[in-house]
């Protein structure tokens, strides 16, 4: 499968999905005004991607906008599925200290799927 | 003399007098958008605004530009006096005040009235399982919303939402809505 590499713009987030390295992060500012045009290569390369060793996926988002909230949600959702068909498969999410909304919005999405999922402070 | 000019003073006494830091009035769009959360970032960082409270308005100020740009479509290019809109940002000793107002169809009133009256009916925890309960259950809507630009907004400021509709005639009316949220929280 093609590595994603997108740099991260004012209002989109960097990404890197590389199998190679096992590097799997999103990271910066996601409020795109066309959120599900911007997140449907991602969603799709996570539907296809069937690992060979354990996948951590790693979020770092300074902030996102409540329509990427849903893209983010469909992302961990791809995970899941993953997850499901016995991979082994942790998402870890990051906040800065003392970031309590961003913290508290990671606790959210832990709460809304079925995957190891841990929240942890920059 | 005439002066033609005195609604120039007169504005800038408003402005003032409301302690509006920045306002913007015309058609609204994705760069536009960009434009003026980045001038409001550069007044928040000049004056060492406490890092939540600077994200708090960002988050609320993105909710609220992005609404009026999806919004705004709705009505076409070709009504020119419909799609344009007013965004301020008001700062005073102890809160940020977001407003926001727009002209809107009569019929849509109804629904608009219903959300946000739920929305301030409900307490932190409330709010919290109406946002989570919305993601979980609803897609994205054709204008690219999911529903929770204003559950969203009031989360973040943690207070009610201001709204007011003013009628303009039988088909459209003036829909002015105000977050307010606490810097000294």
């Amino acid at each position: 499968m093609n590595n994603i590499n997108l740099e991260g713009t004012e209002d989109t987030p960097k990404i890197i999905l590389d199998p190679n390295n096992n590097i799997f992060e999103i990271s910066g500012r996601s409020l795109p005004e066309d959120c599900a045009t911007f997140y449907k290569p991602i969603l799709d390369w996570l539907a296809a991607y069937e690992p060979s060793k354990k996948l951590n996926f790693e979020i770092k988002l300074d902030y996102f906008n409540t329509a990427s909230s849903k893209m983010i949600l469909d992302m961990l959702i791809r995970l899941e599925k993953i997850k499901n068909k016995g991979k082994d498969v942790v998402v870890t999410w990051y906040y800065s200290e003392d970031d309590e909304d961003m913290q508290e919005a990671g606790e959210e999405f832990s709460e809304l799927v079925e995957v190891p999922f841990e929240v942890k402070s920059l | 003399m005439e002066q033609k000019l005195n609604y120039i003073f007169e504005l800038h006494k408003t402005l003032s007098t409301e302690n509006v830091i920045l306002v913007y009035e015309g058609e609204f769009s994705q760069e536009i958008t960009k434009s003026v959360l980045s001038m409001a970032e550069k007044n928040m960082e000049t004056t060492n605004e406490d890092l939540n409270i600077k994200k708090k308005v960002f988050n609320v100020m993105v909710e609220c530009l992005q609404n009026i740009c999806k919004h705004s479509e709705e009505f076409g290019s070709d009504n020119d006096d419909f799609n344009t809109a007013i965004f301020m940002i008001g700062k005073e000793v102890d809160t940020y005040k977001i407003t926001s107002g727009n002209v809107i169809y009569n019929n849509k009133i109804e629904g608009l009235k219903a959300k946000l009256q739920k929305i301030n009916s409900l307490d932190k925890e409330g709010l919290k399982e109406y946002y989570k309960s919305t993601l979980s259950s609803t897609e994205l809507s054709e204008k690219g919303g999911a529903g929770l630009g204003f559950i969203d907004m009031a989360r973040k400021s943690g207070q009610k939402l201001d709204f007011e509709f003013t009628k303009i005639d039988e088909q459209i009316s003036f829909f002015a809505l105000q977050s307010t949220i606490a810097r000294n929280a």
